[in-house]
């Protein structure tokens, strides 16, 4: 380990604020009937602030995963720690607490709000069942909210069918960050949207991991995204960690080669960065995952051993982990491409390693 | 020009949602329509199907294809064009195909409303199927045994079957994952090298309009603001609107050490 | 950098609930007529006694000399087959008809609306167990569900309306149940149950508006089917009994004269057509009003 990277190391770590994480996920599996959405999954993410990637395509599990970070899917195997306790075991007021404590907001700017009420009621409404404040303090506060993700507080009057796509994004962060949560899991937040949008929510959880010290689990498709806003990240396919590390690291030099397939999948403003790699075939059935390392079948490097045995998430280099058999290979081989300069985002700058922890 | 679009004007009564001066797409070239949504983009494709009616939309300005003037054609007229000589793709495969049929009839069907026997249609549909990298036994399939990007190629598969000149493609790979939307997009470079296919594709996604466009259009309420090569709009863009949804663009920083 | 909302469509205003009520109104002319015709049968029925010529006829009076006379100046819907005076029967029927129906109507979603709503929100267990006592119910042919009931009570419309409303609930119980089910999967309900919202408040709050559209206007529907049916029960003798002016015991009544006296039968059917029509009309307006997004759309 050189001493650069023994630096960054140690910086990630004290980006994390401590050694206990916030959210401790061990060997989840979630099934549905025959379907394995998630099989054999653990994640860490340190207390706020700071933000985990979770990437994949469809069928990945990561939508999964972050349901059932906050019990709202029910695990067939694994435990997920909040603070270090088990939050299948909650019960009465350690429930509530956690459901302050950790939120959710939802991929689909469409149903994500209830039509029939107006966006103040709905911002207020978990204030006024926790009773967390009274009907006109909850009113406030929901005004208060609305000026923090950056809308104009007359919205308070209106109807979901009177906003556009983004705003009711921004309406749904606001919903999540009444309860004043530690804990924020964004599923796709930005899919659905216009590059504008886009760019406004990505700003906005930027800004709001700074004031708010939040601590989020970023999931996603879009490589771009965790670039801007995620120090960690780990790549998901088939229910299972392809690979996990550090983002800026993970996206430049991937140990996994399903890794190197995204990468070289996402298009560029600037064009092709890498020699593009097309991966043949379909994701595979769920219900019906390959032998041995489900990757195999698409896998350019497959060997016999890919076919019969399944590769363990193990540590290939320094905070880098890989689930593949080749993965020291992959690492070396990697082009080791720069990419486009890092843009710099509207308000705070791009959490990389050397990044210190934001001023308090 | 293969398909010249001049004038176009698309209202909802007084409301005009399309002002588009010009536009046009070449022989074996593909042009991207850029814009937000509710820019105006999905009109301009009905506007050139004939079918912006269908929606309750008057249609003005003149749509031209290899010179034949597409807005004084019949309904009947029009029929023989869509499908044969401009096809189209859209965003969700599933509009394409009903659940009910195999996919392999729907693709029979529409060879055959075009003028083709039986045996050219099965001829045609497993040598289209292959082109775009599918086995012509899928055809046997029905929708939901299929993946939305198998689908999506299906879509474009009849679109090379009945020889189109040229493609209309309404955000084709919005709904797909990444991978998948690589191969979409090697097809469609593929139909405009090997086939000569002209190729207007809609998409809200300035970087896949990037890597796929030859020229591209950026479209705003309705009008187009800039347009030209690919290459020049998107890195050195004239209009500040552009500039703004480029700078809006999230870009991957990724570092080279381990 | 706080964006500020784009000014909404003139039709789009938000506005406090008083001013919408009355907006809704006029934006909703079909609605309007709907509630002014209910307002005119209730008007009707609470002055019933100073409307109707002759309010005798309405109970057991008999005038075997003016036995099934046509319409005429001195009877406008003419007489019956024991000479009452019909328009006056129709007048005081008002207090009756109209009052089973919404009586049963009421009660019908007392039980099945709540049992519908959490069927569908809580699914699992309770849902099969209500599901298939919902089931159960309603495999008996409704009739022959309500005559059993009204067998067993004493003939009365009291009985009547126990009997029919006992039939009536499981058609609600199915069609909120399916509603309800689909709301509860919606993100906006996840979102509640993710911020913790305690499950009466996500039921009372968001579950119930959000499936009852469906049912306000099949309820409306429905206000005729009821009469109809009460009809029938009251005809087989269990229910209304003559002389209680019943507008359904009426028309089943009447049946038998129909070739040689038309109108005994059709103006009490007229009195049901308006009345149902009306709470058509009025269900439907109702549905519009409570929508936001069509509440003040012409």
């Amino acid at each position: 380990m050189t001493p650069a990277a023994g630096d960054r190391q140690a910086a990630t770590a004290a980006a994390g604020h401590g050694a206990a994480p916030l959210l401790d996920i061990s060997e989840l599996a979630v099934r549905f009937g025959p379907v394995r959405a998630v099989d054999g999954v653990s994640l860490r993410l340190p207390p706020g602030p700071g933000g985990l990637g979770l990437v994949g395509e469809s069928g990945s599990g990561k939508t999964t995963i972050g349901r059932a970070a906050l019990r709202l899917v029910r695990t067939s195997a694994g435990v997920v720690r909040f603070d270090a306790k088990d939050i299948a075991g909650l019960r009465g007021k350690a429930l509530q607490d956690y459901r302050r404590a950790a939120q959710i907001v939802f991929q689909d700017p469409d149903g994500v709000l209830d039509p029939r009420m107006r966006i103040g009621a709905t911002i207020a409404e978990a204030l006024v069942a926790h009773r967390m404040a009274g009907r006109r303090a909850a009113a406030e506060q929901a005004r208060a909210l609305l000026a923090e993700v950056g809308l104009d507080p007359a919205f308070a009057a209106r109807y979901p069918h009177q906003l556009s796509g983004g705003q009711r994004q921004r309406v749904s962060i606001a919903r999540a960050l009444s309860v004043r949560p530690r804990l924020l899991v964004l599923d796709e937040p930005t899919s659905a949207l216009d590059v504008r949008a886009q760019a406004a929510i990505l700003a906005l959880v930027g800004r709001l991991r700074a004031q708010r010290n939040l601590a989020y689990l970023l999931i996603t498709h879009n490589l771009a995204i965790v670039s801007e806003l995620c120090e960690q990240t780990a790549v998901l396919y088939l229910g299972r960690v392809a690979e996990s590390g550090p983002t800026g690291a993970l996206l430049g030099r991937p140990a996994h080669p399903y890794t190197r397939a995204l990468r070289s999948a996402v298009p560029e403003l600037g064009g092709a960065t890498t020699a593009r790699m097309v991966l043949p075939g379909d994701p595979p059935d769920a219900a019906n995952p390959p032998p041995g390392c489900v990757f195999h079948p698409r896998c350019p490097l497959a060997v016999d051993r890919c076919l019969t045995e399944v590769p363990v998430l193990r540590e290939v280099a320094a905070g880098r982990l890989a689930a593949c058999h080749r993965a020291e290979e992959v690492l070396a081989t990697s082009s080791a491409s720069p990419g486009p300069a890092p843009a710099s985002t509207a308000e705070g700058s791009p959490p990389g390693p050397t990044a210190a922890a934001p001023p308090a | 020009m293969r398909l010249a679009i001049t004038g176009l004007q698309v209202s909802f009564g007084t409301r005009r949602v399309v002002d588009v001066d010009e536009l046009h797409v070449g022989a074996a070239e593909i042009v991207g329509l850029a814009g937000e949504s509710g820019s105006g983009k999905s009109m301009t494709t009905l506007a050139v199907l004939g079918l912006a009616h269908t929606v309750g939309a008057t249609v003005r300005g003149s749509i031209t294809l290899d010179g034949t003037e597409l807005t004084s054609l019949s309904q009947r007229e029009l029929r023989e064009v869509r499908g044969r000589r401009i096809a189209a793709i859209f965003q969700s495969p599933a509009t394409a195909f009903s659940p009910v049929f195999r996919v392999g009839s729907v693709v029979h069907r529409t060879l055959r409303l075009h003028g083709m026997s039986k045996s050219e249609a099965t001829e045609a549909a497993s040598r289209a199927m292959r082109q775009v990298l599918l086995s012509p036994g899928l055809l046997d399939r029905y929708p939901s045994q299929l993946s939305g990007g198998q689908l999506q190629r299906v879509a474009i598969a009849i679109a090379l079957a009945l020889r189109a000149e040229v493609l209309l493609a309404d955000e084709p790979t919005s709904a797909l994952d990444v991978t998948v939307q690589a191969e979409v997009l090697g097809v469609l470079r593929e139909l405009r090298d090997r086939d000569g296919m002209s190729v207007l594709f809609i998409s809200h996604d300035l970087a896949v309009v990037a890597e796929l466009c030859d020229r591209v259009a950026i479209m705003r309420d309705g009008r187009i603001v800039e347009q030209g090569p690919a290459a020049r709009v998107l890195s050195a863009p004239a209009d500040a609107y552009t500039a703004d949804l480029l700078a809006a663009v999230p870009v991957i920083s990724a570092e080279a050490g381990p | 950098m706080i964006e500020a909302p784009a000014p909404l469509p003139a039709q789009d205003a938000v506005v406090p609930r008083g001013e919408a009520l009355r907006l809704g109104l006029r934006a909703n002319p079909l609605m309007t007529v709907g509630a002014v015709l209910c307002l005119v049968v209730v008007v009707v029925a609470v002055f019933a006694p100073l409307i109707a010529p002759y309010p005798a006829d309405a109970g057991s009076a008999t005038h075997p000399f003016a036995v099934l006379k046509p319409p005429s100046s001195l009877h406008w819907f003419g007489t019956d087959n024991v000479g009452r005076d019909i328009l006056s029967r129709v007048i005081f029927g008002a207090r009756v008809s109209p009052v089973v129906a919404v009586l049963v109507l009421v009660i019908a979603c007392v039980i099945g609306i709540p049992l519908g709503v959490v069927a569908g929100y809580f699914g699992g267990w309770l849902d099969e167990v209500i599901m298939r006592v919902t089931d159960i119910f309603l495999a008996f042919p409704p009739l022959l569900l309500a005559l059993a009931l009204a067998a067993v009570l004493p003939p009365s419309l009291t009985s009547l309306v126990i009997a029919i409303a006992v039939t009536w609930w499981p058609w609600y119980t199915r069609l909120i149940r399916g509603q309800a089910a689909s709301v509860a999967g919606r993100p906006y309900v996840e979102s509640c149950r993710a911020l913790g919202i305690p499950s009466y408040r996500i039921l009372l709050r968001h579950i119930l508006p959000n499936s009852v559209t469906p049912l306000i206007v099949q309820v409306s529907l429905d206000f005729g089917g009821v009469i109809l049916t009460a009809s029938a029960l009251s005809f087989l003798g269990l229910g209304a009994q003559d002389p209680t002016p019943d507008w359904g015991l009426m028309v089943a009544e009447g049946q038998n004269y129909f070739t040689t006296a038309w109108w005994v039968v059709t103006f009490p059917g007229l009195a049901i057509l308006v009345t149902a029509f009306a709470f058509t009309l009025l269900g439907d307006g109702l549905r519009d009003l409570l929508d936001p997004k069509r509440a003040f759309l012409p």
